[in-house]
């Protein structure tokens, strides 16, 4: 029988060299007259264990990594076709703890099939969702959603039924399903491990969002810093359009759903749902002030769902296997699983998918193992540029959106930035006001001014001009952008800003004049 | 001098481009990307040809092109290294890494070096913040990026 060979074409594997060993490992395969074939998957999220090359076994997939190009020869002489032993050898891959101990509901495919096989994709308990929802009523559809708890997993965590209740209910000769897949966050990957590792799950639950709300067409804004998605993602569309999952009759129901990916343009501001619609419709990204809601007026001023991508891919689950099911992970108001992106500093990166409730401390020390540098943990950046730094002492922290918000943070989109003693936490503040700067719209003055005026405080501060007077401005400055912005670019840059200062205050103490003399 | 020339090529080229993407809903970005990838960057003279098109002020058009980073007004080099500035990369050593960049090419970001090898651009995440500090080459993405591998990417535009 053929063996199975798994190598990703998941771009964080790529970047490792992926490419290369499975270059080296087809033309091995060849030279040997072997009988075995390569897949390539999307990547189990377990990135510091890329290449991860796995290979199919009686008793279960067997892992083996970091693999280079030049390990191939010896790992095919040790065996690699029956799983045999080789020091790269990491026993079987469901057994890996970091794998092991992950509750995957929405990641539950992503690194096990071929991306574009529809095949697997149903052979691993695909469009079940979707076949469900085909003979359910729209409100319905919305019902379980809603009582899934499930909320935006783009950071603001509304609650996803309720957004879709409203576009239902919305009164429009056309509709429109947005997924927000402009992941700009530094530390976030989940939306790209998605598109490149599972599309057709993003498109099972576009069409779900679709039948539920009475949408016929619906859009993928993703990056153009994202090329290998967009391709798998495009061809992923075009596959189920083919096997009639897409089109005018959906899984062969009276439901027509449709869609397309678009890619933008290097902006991060059109991450902002209002700013990515304007990009959509080819106008420059600036926020729209709201009301009117996108529910009501969104796309081309039609009713619209705009949703991030794990919140839409976490959709197919809930039909599948029901409201409750989904409900029961979780704590508090934070129901389900939540995918989270470990990053920067760290010993084991990835993606670790769990139910809410694990606290900051946990991830950090023993999921990620601490630091690659080996140096003690400063800070934890939690949701992205706009998020705020943790110190250790903020460590028992769930991963709730509540608990963060009390402990004036924000999950965000759930990526999480760890950084070692090094890191000089005045210097992060004034990136975080830099990046703003020039990531801004432009639209409202707090954002477009106040980033602007918040680099050039930072900087007197970092001189040790009147510092007491400037740490009291920037706090002032952080207080208008955060209450007077017109969107999360402006209102949350102040977080990162703010938290550093809050929790690291000897960074913001110039250095004494004798040292600047040195 | 025939400077008529590829000016009559690049509105040819605009036209069919516009003409092949104009009846997608909000074409505008679609239209961008593809002239982009066709010249390299987008010429001043196509924007008039689009803005007719579309039904649009030329203003728009060019509120539009020079709202997005992604969008040159001039050619890049032949090569383009983007090297990712966002905080997963500087907890390991990213800005260390453009500073070691910059020294290499003796150029700044936004900048070609006067071969017209390549141009250095600063990109905020590249999504691969598990694997930092990463780059992209024209297009291949490059993890956990060391000074060793910083050199060879740069041999490789250099050659």
């Amino acid at each position: 029988m053929t063996v199975k060979i798994y190598i990703p074409r998941d771009a964080a594997a790529l970047a490792l060299g992926a490419e290369k060993v499975a270059t080296a490992m087809a033309e091995a395969i060849a030279a040997r007259g072997l009988d075995a074939t390569i897949i390539r998957n999307g990547s189990r999220g377990m990135h510091w264990l890329e290449p991860l090359v796995e290979v199919e076994t009686a008793e279960g997939r067997v892992a083996y990594g970091p693999v280079k190009a030049r390990d191939v020869a010896s790992l095919l002489d040790a065996g690699l076709l029956s799983g045999a032993a080789h020091p790269l050898c990491l026993g079987k891959t469901e057994e890996i703890p970091f794998l092991k101990r992950q509750t995957r509901l929405t990641f539950a495919r992503c690194g096990l099939i071929d991306p574009l096989s529809l095949d697997d994709y149903r052979a691993h308990s695909g469009l079940r969702g979707l076949e469900k929802a085909v003979s359910m009523q729209p409100a319905a559809i919305v019902a379980e959603v809603t009582e899934s708890g499930l909320r935006g997993r783009g950071g603001a965590g509304f609650p996803t039924g309720i957004k879709w209740k409203t576009v239902l209910e919305a009164a429009g000769a056309q509709k429109y399903i947005v997924c927000n897949a402009d992941e700009g966050d530094s530390g976030t990957f989940a939306d790209r491990m998605i598109m490149e590792g599972d599309p057709f799950v993003l498109i099972e639950g576009m069409a779900i969002a679709g039948i539920a709300t009475g949408a016929t067409k619906g859009y993928v804004y993703t990056r153009s810093e994202y090329p290998h998605a967009i391709a798998v993602m495009t061809q992923a569309i075009e596959i189920a359009r083919a096997a009639g999952v897409l089109g005018q009759s959906v899984l062969g129901s009276t439901h027509a759903f449709d869609m397309e990916v678009r890619t933008g343009a290097g902006a991060y501001v059109c991450g902002e749902e209002t700013s990515l619609l304007n990009s959509l419709e080819g106008k420059r990204g600036l926020v729209r002030a709201k009301p009117p809601l996108p529910a009501h007026k969104g796309l081309f001023d039609c009713p619209t769902v705009i949703n991030n991508v794990i919140s839409l891919a976490s959709v197919p689950v809930i039909l599948d296997k029901g409201a409750a099911f989904y409900r029961d992970f979780g704590m508090g108001r934070s129901r389900g699983t939540i995918p989270i992106q470990i990053a920067g500093n760290v010993k084991h990166g990835g993606l670790y998918e769990a139910a809410f409730g694990l606290t900051l401390g946990e991830i950090v020390d023993e999921i990620a193992g601490g630091t690659a540098s080996g140096r003690p943990v400063k800070a934890v950046q939690v949701g992205g540029p706009l998020g705020a730094y943790f110190p250790r002492a903020l460590f028992d922290t769930p991963f709730d959106y509540e608990a963060f918000a009390a402990k004036d943070g924000l999950i965000g989109h759930a990526g999480i930035v760890v950084f070692d003693d090094t890191a000089d936490m005045l210097k992060q503040a004034r990136f975080a006001m830099e990046f703003c700067a020039i990531e801004s719209c432009g639209k409202c003055t707090p954002c477009r001014i106040g980033s602007t005026r918040g680099v050039e405080v930072a900087d007197k501060i970092a001189a040790g001009i009147e510092p007491e007077k400037n740490r009291e401005l920037l706090g002032d400055l952080c207080n208008t952008m955060k209450f007077g912005s017109l969107c999360a670019l402006g209102g949350f840059t102040p977080y990162p800003v703010m938290s550093a200062m809050t929790h690291f205050p000897e960074d913001f103490s110039p250095a004494p004049l004798v040292e600047a003399a040195e | 001098m025939n400077i008529h020339l590829p000016g009559a090529d690049v509105t040819e080229r605009t036209l069919a481009i516009v003409g092949e993407l104009k009846g997608l809903e909000g074409p505008l970005l679609p239209i961008l990307h593809e002239i982009q990838d066709e010249f390299g960057y987008v010429p001043q003279e196509c924007l008039p040809l689009i803005a007719r098109e579309l039904n649009l002020s030329r203003a728009e058009v060019h509120g539009v092109v020079t709202f997005y980073h992604d969008f040159r007004e001039h050619p890049a080099g032949r090569h383009v290294l983007k090297l990712c500035r966002a905080e997963a990369c500087q907890s390991m050593g990213g800005d260390r890494l453009a500073e070691r960049a910059k020294a290499l090419l003796g150029i700044d970001f936004h900048e070609t070096t006067p071969d017209g090898a390549v141009t250095l651009e600063p990109v905020y995440c590249l999504g691969l913040c598990s694997c930092s500090p990463s780059a992209m080459l024209d297009g291949e993405v490059h993890g956990r990026v060391d000074d060793a591998e910083l050199e060879a990417l740069v041999a490789e535009v250099r050659r």
